[in-house]
């Protein structure tokens, strides 16, 4: 994991150092923020609702029950990162044990276990979500569980196929002709070898758990009133467009622009940690012929 | 071939016998039962009379072994049962016929609709690389990838249908009454479902009209001394929308899971507004069968065109 870092450090461009630091003190604001500012994102002032953009202490305005929008903002962006970056994570961990432990072993496992890959492919993402929401009822860990298990398969795909290719290579050969155990395998090259594809994954399926996180809070599914979320806020939004289309517009756009970020983020890892593009879902731009992979891989991209 | 054609269909079988396998454990990994849960009026909800319980239990048949409910459930999906909706107490075949038709309409429009625009837009920016128009529409793709469907969706009801009034951002009329109408109460919909399939259409048309013409075959027809409208008709678009054609074929099932939010935007009687509906009436039976519909149409579109890819482009071999 240091040297994907280190990778990434040496092979980045002064644009790319720039945003990412733009991008951390953004996160970093988001953080701290709500734990220094005295505004409550719950307090309620209805004499006050729908202040314009720019009132005094009220930097955004204020919703329709009038609460600060900027404070609801930013403690929002934080619950959506915070689920969205576990769910990511736990996806990330269980696809690739699945993707590595199937590869590695072949046969039987490998069978069973792509097969429940593919099993869980055939939903249409939110559907799902939906299904486990109307089960388990709204709240941040259903949504954490939900992106874990709406995106694992993407990460068990991925791993899958790089460790099948992996294995021929000669150092794995000899690490396994060395008598080395299958944990000693799987632990060095195999992980050192996805890893970096694996990095790159994670920041597009982020990019793709924000957009799945604020669809289901945008149908009251995800993130539980009165507590903030972009989906919430924009379905509010929508309710009172005719009063106050600032409160429409304002979390709309910031949702466009997190995504959009997000994504030129994932595309620039990936760009420098994954040179043969085995990740790619953005970059058939560059002019490369479609293979069968990136066909089924570009599936997802509209699946949310 | 045809041995690729039996295992490619023996797959898809085990995938939708293992999505219905998930479902019924999904339903059955409740703590407590559904039937608790329906009468709670939601997960975590009061307490209920164990009595009544019991009795929706047994209406249900949930008081039976799981084997023996799971036999059951799976022998009625093969006569083509999906079981009786408890709100409307109806079949949930019956219940889920005719927004399932509204959706997919939603969808073939949206697919008409993207496919167009996302060839126009692929083929501009693919002919001309690095020119101006290319920046622009790889950018509008960029951002259309990135924006959520229901944003969109959202941002047409309210400027184009509500603050323009071109069209109606509200309202359904059934294409038996009057087509035309339909058409015109689909439009904004259909377009808001489009944008992220407009998106992936224009950048893969643009990679595949890039390679092509890159092709030796390219080369030659245009140093027999045809014209460029010929090549590009004959030779470069000919074998550029092949793979254009599989991913649009591929994203007919994304579509149909994308229509939920976009539905619940437009107010359109479609299946995703029923899945809504059934999840917040606590409907299991109709939630179970709208989601088995749905995942298998994405299995059975993935299917046909993987079975459809060696027609189109004859040099693929298995």
């Amino acid at each position: 994991m240091t040297r994907t870092f280190r990778t990434l450090w040496q092979k980045s461009s002064p644009g790319l150092f720039i945003t990412t630091c733009v991008v951390f003190l953004a996160v970093c604001f988001i953080f701290i923020y709500p734990a220094v500012t005295s505004v409550d994102p719950l307090a309620q002032d209805i004499p006050h609702a729908f202040a314009p953009v720019g009132t005094a202490g009220h930097l955004l305005g204020t919703d329709n029950l009038g609460r600060d929008t900027f404070v609801r903002l930013v403690v929002g962006l934080r619950t959506e990162l915070i689920v969205c970056a576990a769910g990511t994570l736990i996806a990330a961990i269980i696809g690739t044990l699945i993707g590595i432990l199937a590869a590695y072993f072949r046969g039987v496992t490998d069978l069973a276990l792509m097969r429940v890959v593919d099993i869980f492919l055939a939903f249409p993402h939110l559907v799902f979500a939906m299904l486990i929401v109307s089960l388990y009822g709204a709240g941040d860990l259903t949504v954490v569980a939900v992106c874990a298990i709406a995106f694992f398969p993407s990460f068990a795909r991925l791993t899958y196929g790089e460790v099948l290719s992996l294995r021929q290579a000669l150092y794995v050969e000899s690490a396994e002709l060395f008598g080395g155990s299958h944990w000693q395998i799987i632990r060095g090259p195999l992980l050192r070898g996805v890893g970096p594809l694996l990095l790159a994954q994670a920041f597009l399926t982020l990019a793709f758990a924000v957009g799945l996180e604020s669809g289901l809070s945008f149908l009251g599914l995800g993130i539980t009133p009165p507590r903030p979320s972009l989906g919430l806020m924009i379905a509010s939004g929508q309710q009172y467009f005719t009063q106050d289309a600032s409160q429409l517009l304002i979390p709309s756009i910031t949702l466009v622009v997190l995504l959009v970020v997000l994504g030129y983020v994932a595309d620039w890892v990936r760009d420098l940690l994954d040179p043969r593009g085995v990740t790619r879902r953005r970059r058939l731009r560059r002019g490369d012929a479609v293979t069968r992979t990136e066909v089924i891989s570009l599936r997802e991209e509209v699946g949310a | 071939m045809t041995r690729y054609l039996l295992l490619r269909l023996g797959l898809g079988i085990v995938t939708v016998w293992g999505v219905v396998t998930a479902v019924f454990l999904a339903l059955h990994s409740v703590p407590g039962s559904p039937a608790q849960v329906i009468l709670q009026g939601g997960a975590g909800g009061g307490d209920v009379d164990p009595a009544a319980v019991a009795a929706l239990n047994k209406e249900l048949g949930l008081d039976k072994p799981l084997l023996v409910q799971y036999v059951t459930y799976l022998g009625h999906l093969l006569t083509g049962d999906l079981g009786n909706s408890i709100k409307y107490s109806a079949p949930v075949t019956e219940i889920i016929a005719a927004p399932l038709g509204n959706t997919v309409m939603l969808v073939v429009l949206a697919v008409i609709i993207g496919g167009v625009i996302g060839l126009v837009f692929g083929i501009l920016s693919g002919n001309w690389p690095g020119s101006v128009l290319d920046r622009i529409v790889s950018g509008l793709i960029a951002v259309a990838v990135s924006t959520p469907g229901f944003v969109i969706a959202i941002f047409l009801s309210l400027f184009v249908g509500l603050s323009l009034g071109w069209f109606p951002s509200i309202g359904y009329t059934a294409p038996t009454d009057d087509f035309g109408d339909f058409l015109y109460h689909a439009f904004l919909p259909s377009l808001a479902l489009s944008f992220g399939f407009i998106a992936i259409i224009g950048r893969v048309t643009r990679t595949s009209v890039l390679s092509v013409r890159r092709e030796d075959w390219v080369r030659t027809a245009r140093g027999m001394g045809l014209s460029g409208g010929r090549v590009f008709r004959r030779h470069v678009f000919r074998n550029a929308v092949n793979p254009v054609v599989t991913v649009a074929g591929l994203q007919f099932g994304a579509l149909l899971g994308a229509t939920v939010l976009i539905e619940q935007v437009f107010n359109w009687p479609g299946i995703g507004s029923t899945l809504l509906n059934a999840i917040n009436g606590r409907d299991y039976p109709l939630v179970q069968g709208i989601v088995i519909v749905f995942a298998v149409v994405f299995i059975v579109t993935s299917l046909l065109v993987d079975l459809l890819y060696p027609l189109l482009d004859p040099r693929v071999e298995r």
